[in-house]
């Protein structure tokens, strides 16, 4: 058996398909050789030795099957049921616990032992953790995942000998970022999450992988269901881009589901207050006042969400520009995706060949983080980057006008004023070096660290959008190698939003609506004449319903109104959301829709990674938007042609640029690169109205006010 | 104190007036050595230690100028030099002496120690409840600064070397050098994986010499009068005196230097004065409680790293533990078993669980609830840890209670009936 | 939190001790300890504070260490070793006599607040065991007279 020099016996064996039992082990962490379980014989040393900590080496001699080393594991293990509770069908963990998967295995006897045990109370640390010390094996994986991995350290161990427990920072309680990453990791059931403690056991449960409603990084999260309520979230099988990792949206802010607030019914306002109807009430309200408005030639007006996934927002704006013959089309805008792609087809190069993929920030030699809070708004990315630097040694350098988390990783970091990053990225992209003032200095110091490396990947906020992303663009070309960019936006699908043509001067893939030859495309495919003009944006929208000249504002997941203000009793107003939000309570007809979690698709991640979304739940009231979009069609009489999920993402692989992707690995459930633009400029101006929520790892927009756990752990 | 079959060499300025001063130790030889070692170079200081075949005095016995030669004098990092005056273990008490009595002659090894891997810091790590010792080496190092013997180019040589003393705060396993490592850096006292060892990546990862109190302190007779004459006080492979405490059922516990190599039985019977009221001998730890007890049939094994290992024990720290007739082994074994488990950090799952297990179990055994069943599982635990360990305290652990079961296992026996038979005869050990 | 001038000297001088701040810890929390008389959630913030480490981190390591208490002790600490050197020697007897004279449990302060008792593992007087250590003061081959005279002289000393 061969492996590279360096590598630790245990991972060699795991290669060649030899199981070496292990606690304390644990990939990407720190070593521990604590639990003793990996002990194997290896010739010529005295002892048994731990398979964890010996790299391998030029004709080693190692015996991982003989009594000896069996012996030891049945004893440790033995040694660790001596105080550990014998309650595994009480347990939350049993069925998944490791200790049990390894008596189950290797063997232990649990009668020897007369003595008494050691018992502590269970103890709640947060809303999320709770801590059960005696079933605690002290393997210090979630110590070093919370140090290591999270970069929080909320975690000690505390005591010494016997009495040793782990420890949470604020006297007894987590103040923490409360990713749940420790409760995971932890092999038994010594840490369990308030969500889902004592609920069920994991074998009554179906299991549905999905990907995260919240953030804009897309996570693979799997939904463990039972009773058409999920229970849990989590990726214990660590598929998805995402690895092990998790933040505590991906895994416990799944509660709003099944918030009572949710809407089930739809609303109908009549005398001014709004009121529960029928579907057929609902749909006959809107398309009976649709149609009305279609003949009268008035306008209409379409906000699209940030979370529904591509086919819905693919739908959305073909109903728009196909079929109520506008392109008064757009959604909340978190990042200038647009203008990046627009920037690099300008400049020369393939767009396809410089966005960078999620994965992409664990490898990448030095990495350019411009503003944004990735530790709050981009878990996964910022978890990412800390492991590169952590295990790759990868260089991280950080600009922002505020003091962020990811400082602490950073080979050097940037302090500018807020606003200047436009004259930053002029700064970096110039040749001069000479004459500047000595408050530059800073400045020139970092330049010439950026300029010493090769093949950055620059990840950015929205404080760099419309010409400042040119700008970027521009100083990346400067640079040795090949510079690749990240865009953060904010939520699950913004950046499937933004492919899929809510935006009034795109049609979808980033064609230019005034394109004859691209409109020509799209209606030969769809069968219409298209506007041929931008449309109204989204605070034109508003405006313009406001003081009466568009007839009609249809909002889809979307809360514009918490933002804008609308003249009451303007516009005819349409909301399909999962609660009464701002926009929906001065809504004309309310229609309740179904969460991500409730429907089949796709989503793109802010890096362009499309993933597959799968139904977990039924809804009993609430419709999927994809069928609400097609019903309201269908009574107002345009025809869209199929609306089933598949059948519109067939459309999509067929239309939408970049995104004919194989079928086989998004079908398998992994993440697919996207590949937009063929270099053409879809000229979108109103960088203005790209703006990131600055979500925090507690909040999530207008859902995260639903979801109890977030509430819950913002008051903790 | 002294006796006739003392050797003094390490403690030869002990009991003279106002010994601990830098005025006594000047008038004594003092800090000549040193001189001497500032004209040597490294290599040659670090042969003279080989020659001397100076055995390291904390336990493990490891010879100190192999020891010294291991680390890179070339590395660009600073290189520390780290005394461990933890003094943890039962039945050792040696340390303590040579830094009441003689703070400059240690002082001195050390900074002869620092020439020879070229360091220029050194720690003194003193467990913390030698406070007063920790008093008397801070004076002793203001004196010996105040006189050009620590601070920048001492005594006109050019070499530079600090030095100072760290408290410990109550841990046995602080001794462990890389556990001591750990909280002369303010952690918690947890071993560290080896390799890699202190000699390449100790002290805040930077190479280090790390020695006991009593090795130090015979570094300057050994460069002043020649390794090849320190090495002809003890036996071929074990050079040397060491510092001897005899505590137990002898006469005359204290704290004596002897040859390497002295029979047991003359250690006892002359130096201590034989068993306290004329008792039976009944069982020697030889070198610190973590070593195995030996028995009276071993009277004569002299007392050498290598015929005491030969015999199935340790010659460990030099603390000789002697046991008359009216000893209860149960309870000596868990008296032990008592104290690994207190200091047992917990780190590694069969030194915690395991001496957790063991006392209870004995606790439970010697208060007269044992089954015949139990004696063998004591043993059988104690031997599950053995080797298993992460550190070896959990060897020392284990052997003691092993070496026990098996050679009093009728002791154990006794305990059957409900009750200790010792404790019915009215001595309470 | 401020410490005595003494003190704060002292831990002037550990600060420069050591080429990395964190190893002045364990030395400031035992000698900070020596003075205020436990390790208060004040003293600990404060130790914390000055070394730039969380709270946890300190509550870990003086979890770990025996000597480090998170609780008040009596103005004279009594430790008494039982370990093996001292049990040989009679040190059990004289640990009983310790609770009868003083009326404590280990772990607990006599009301007038001037003792505390505790049983402790080898104190490095092995061979003049049995050994007693009353704060950091040793005393060695003691009976039950010599402590109950000891315990008598500490408390006439009161002020
Ligand atoms: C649990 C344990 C406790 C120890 N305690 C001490 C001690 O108190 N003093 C000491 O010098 N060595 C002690 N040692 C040995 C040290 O690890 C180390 O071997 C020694 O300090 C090296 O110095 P030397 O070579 O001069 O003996 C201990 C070892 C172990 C495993
Ligand atoms: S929930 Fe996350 S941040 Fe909090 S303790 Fe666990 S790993 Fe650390
Ligand atoms: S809580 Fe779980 S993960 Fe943490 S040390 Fe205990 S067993 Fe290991
Ligand atoms: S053997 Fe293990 S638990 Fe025991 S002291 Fe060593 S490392 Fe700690
Ligand atoms: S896996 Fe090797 S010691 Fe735990
Ligand atoms: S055993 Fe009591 S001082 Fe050593």
């Amino acid at each position: 058996m061969t492996a590279a020099p360096g590598t630790l016996l245990i991972e060699a064996a795991r290669r060649a398909g030899i199981e070496i039992p292990a606690f304390c082990y644990y990939p990407g962490l720190s070593l521990q050789a604590a639990c003793r379980m990996c002990l194997v014989e290896i010739e010529k040393a005295p002892k048994l030795q731990t398979a964890c900590t010996v790299p391998v080496s030029e004709g080693m001699v190692v015996r991982t099957n003989t009594p000896k080393v069996h012996d030891a594991r049945r004893s440790m293990l033995e040694f660790l049921l001596t105080n550990h509770p014998l309650d595994c069908p009480v347990c939350d963990k049993g069925g998944e616990c490791e200790l049990q998967d390894m008596v189950f295995r290797y063997g232990a006897s649990f009668s020897r032992f007369r003595e008494e045990k050691r018992h502590t109370d269970e103890e709640k640390w947060s809303p999320v953790v709770y801590y059960d010390g005696p079933r605690c094996i002290l393997c210090y994986r979630c110590v070093r995942v919370c140090n290591e991995g999270m970069d929080v350290s909320a975690l000690a161990i505390v005591n010494r000998g016997g009495r040793t427990l782990i420890g949470p920072n604020a006297g007894g309680h987590l103040d923490c970022e409360q990713c749940g990453m420790c409760i995971d990791i932890c092999p038994v059931g010594a840490l369990t999450s308030g969500s889902y403690r004592h609920q069920a056991r994991p074998w009554e449960l179906h299991y549905v992988p999905t990907i995260c409603t919240h953030c804009g990084d897309g996570c693979k999260t799997t939904l463990s269901v039972r009773n058409n309520r999920v229970l849990r979230g989590n990726n214990r099988d660590q598929s998805g881009i995402n690895g092990e990792f998790l933040c505590i949206k991906g895994r416990y802010a799944f509660d709003f589901l099944h918030h009572p607030e949710r809407l089930t019914q739809p609303l109908v306002r009549q005398e001014g207050k709004l009121v529960p109807a029928t579907w057929a009430q609902a749909l006959r309200a809107v398309a009976a006042r649709f149609r009305q408005l279609l003949e009268q030639g008035s306008a209409f007006g379409i906000i699209g969400s940030n979370h529904a996934g591509n086919e819905t927002a693919y739908l959305l704006q073909k109903f728009a520009r196909a079929g109520l013959r506008t392109n008064n089309i757009d959604h909340h805008r978190t990042a200038d995706y647009a203008a990046l792609i627009a920037a690099l087809a300008r400049s020369g190069v393939r767009p396809a060949d410089r966005l960078a993929g999620s994965r992409d920030l664990l490898t990448a030699r030095a990495v350019l983080l411009i503003g944004n809070n990735p530790t709050e708004q981009h878990p996964l990315l910022a978890w990412n980057m800390r492991t590169n630097v952590r295990l790759n040694k990868g260089r991280l350098y950080v600009v922002n006008h505020r003091a962020i988390k990811l400082e602490r990783q950073a080979t050097a970091t940037l302090r500018i004023e807020e606003g200047r990053a436009g004259a930053l990225l002029d700064f970096l992209a110039g040749q001069t070096t000479a004459g500047q003032p000595p408050a530059l200095q800073p400045w020139n110091e970092f330049r010439d660290r950026l300029r010493a490396e090769s093949d950055l990947l620059v990840v950015f906020g929205d404080e760099i959008k419309g010409d400042g992303i040119a700008r970027l663009v521009a100083f990346g070309n400067t640079l040795g190698g090949v510079t690749r960019y990240i865009a953060l936006g904010d939520y699950n699908n913004s950046r499937g939003a933004s492919d899929m043509g809510l935006l009034p001067g795109s049609l979808p893939g980033y064609a230019p609506v005034e394109d004859a030859v691209v409109r020509a495309r799209f209606e030969a495919e769809w069968n219409v004449t298209l506007p041929p003009g931008p449309g109204l944006a989204l605070d034109e929208m508003i405006a313009a319903a406001g003081d009466g000249r568009l007839g009609a504002l249809y909002v889809v997941g979307a809360n514009p109104l918490k933002r804008y203000n609308l003249n009451a009793g303007s516009s005819f107003l349409v909301v399909q959301d999962m609660f009464l939000t701002e926009t929906a309570r001065q809504a004309d007809v309310v229609l309740p829709a179904a969460a991500v979690y409730e429907v089949n698709g796709t989503v793109t991640n802010t890096c362009g990674e499309l993933q597959r979304i799968r139904q977990a739940l039924g809804t009993n009231g609430p419709r999927a938007d994809l069928e609400i979009i097609g019903l309201i069609a269908k009574e107002t009489g345009i025809s869209l042609g199929p609306v089933g999920s598949e059948e519109v993402f067939d459309e999509i692989r067929r239309l939408v640029n970049g995104y004919n992707v194989a079928m086989a690995g998004l079908a398998a459930g992994e993440a697919v690169p996207t590949a937009p633009a063929d270099g053409r400029d879809a000229s979108l101006g109103r960088p203005d109205l790209v703006h990131s929520s600055g979500d925090t790892l507690f909040t999530s927009g207008t859902l995260g006010q639903y979801s109890d756990m977030l509430e819950a752990v913002r008051r903790h | 104190m002294a006796h006739p079959l003392e050797v003094r060499i390490i403690s030869r300025r002990f009991g003279l007036p106002n010994s601990a001063s830098i005025d006594t130790f000047l008038a004594h030889q003092g800090y000549e050595a040193l001189r001497k070692a500032l004209k040597m170079t490294p290599e040659a200081i670090i042969e003279e230690m080989k020659k001397s075949a100076l055995r390291g005095r904390g336990g493990a016995g490891f010879p100190a100028g192999l020891k010294w030669g291991f680390v890179p004098r070339q590395s660009p990092r600073p290189r520390y030099v780290v005394c461990n005056a933890d003094e943890g273990e039962p039945g050792t008490c040696k340390d303590r002496p040579l830094m009441e009595y003689d703070p400059h002659q240690l002082i001195e090894g050390i900074l002869i120690a620092g020439l020879a891997v070229d360091s220029h810091q050194g720690f003194i790590y003193i467990r913390g409840e030698y406070r007063y010792l920790i008093d008397i080496m801070d004076r002793a190092i203001e004196e010996a600064r105040g006189r050009g013997f620590l601070g920048k180019n001492i005594l006109g040589s050019g070499f530079d070397f600090e030095l100072a003393t760290h408290t410990g705060a109550g841990s046995y396993e602080c001794g462990e050098e890389s556990a001591l490592l750990e909280s002369l850096e303010g952690k918690r006292g947890v071993p560290r994986i080896r390799p890699p060892f202190p000699a390449v990546a100790g002290l805040y990862q930077c190479p280090t010499v790390l020695n006991n109190v009593e090795t130090y302190a015979a570094v300057p007779a050994i460069i002043l009068n020649g390794g090849d004459w320190y090495h002809k006080l003890g036996t071929p492979k074990n050079g040397g005196t060491r510092l001897f405490a005899l505590s137990g059922h002898v006469s005359r516990p204290g704290v004596y230097e002897l040859p390497l190599g002295m029979p047991l039985r003359q250690m006892i019977y002359e130096v201590g004065g034989g068993i306290r009221g004329g008792r039976q001998l009944k069982a020697v730890i030889p070198g610190g409680s973590s070593t195995p007890v030996l028995t009276p049939e071993h009277l004569d094994v002299p007392m050498d790293f290598d015929s005491v290992a030969k015999a199935g024990s340790f010659l460990g720290s030099g603390g000789v533990i002697v046991m008359d007739e009216d000893t209860c082994m149960v309870k000596v074994a868990l008296r032990l078993t008592e104290f690994y488990q207190h200091e047992s950090c917990g780190w590694c799952l069969p030194c915690r669980e395991g001496t957790l297990w063991l006392r209870k179990l004995l606790a439970r055994f010697h208060a007269g609830a044992g089954v015949n069943a139990d004696i063998g599982r004591a043993g059988e635990l104690a031997e599950n840890m053995l080797g298993h360990t992460f550190c070896p305290l959990g060897d020392a652990a284990a052997m003691p209670v092993i070496s026990i079961v098996k050679q009093f296992r009728h002791e154990f026996e006794q305990h059957l009936n409900g009750r200790c038979p010792f404790e019915a005869k009215g001595a309470r050990a | 939190m401020r410490f005595s001038a003494q003190l704060e000297a002292r831990f002037e001088r550990f600060l420069a001790r050591y080429p990395q701040r964190r190893s002045a810890l364990i030395p400031m929390l035992l000698y900070a300890q020596d003075e205020v008389g436990w390790l208060s959630p004040e003293v600990i913030a404060e130790i914390a504070g000055r070394l730039d480490l969380s709270v946890v981190e300190v509550e870990s390591v003086i979890s770990y260490y025996s000597m480090l208490r998170r609780r008040p002790a009596g103005k004279y600490h009594i430790q008494v070793c039982t370990n093996i050197s001292c049990m040989l020697r009679e040190a059990e007897p004289l640990f009983e006599h310790a609770r009868e004279k003083l009326g404590i449990e280990p772990g607990e302060i006599t009301e007038d607040g001037l003792f505390s008792l505790e049983e402790v593992e080898c104190l490095g007087a092995c061979s003049w065991a049995p050994a007693v250590q009353v704060n950091y003061d040793f005393h060695h081959e003691m009976t039950p007279e010599k402590l109950g005279a000891l315990v008598d002289r500490l408390r006439e000393k009161r002020p």
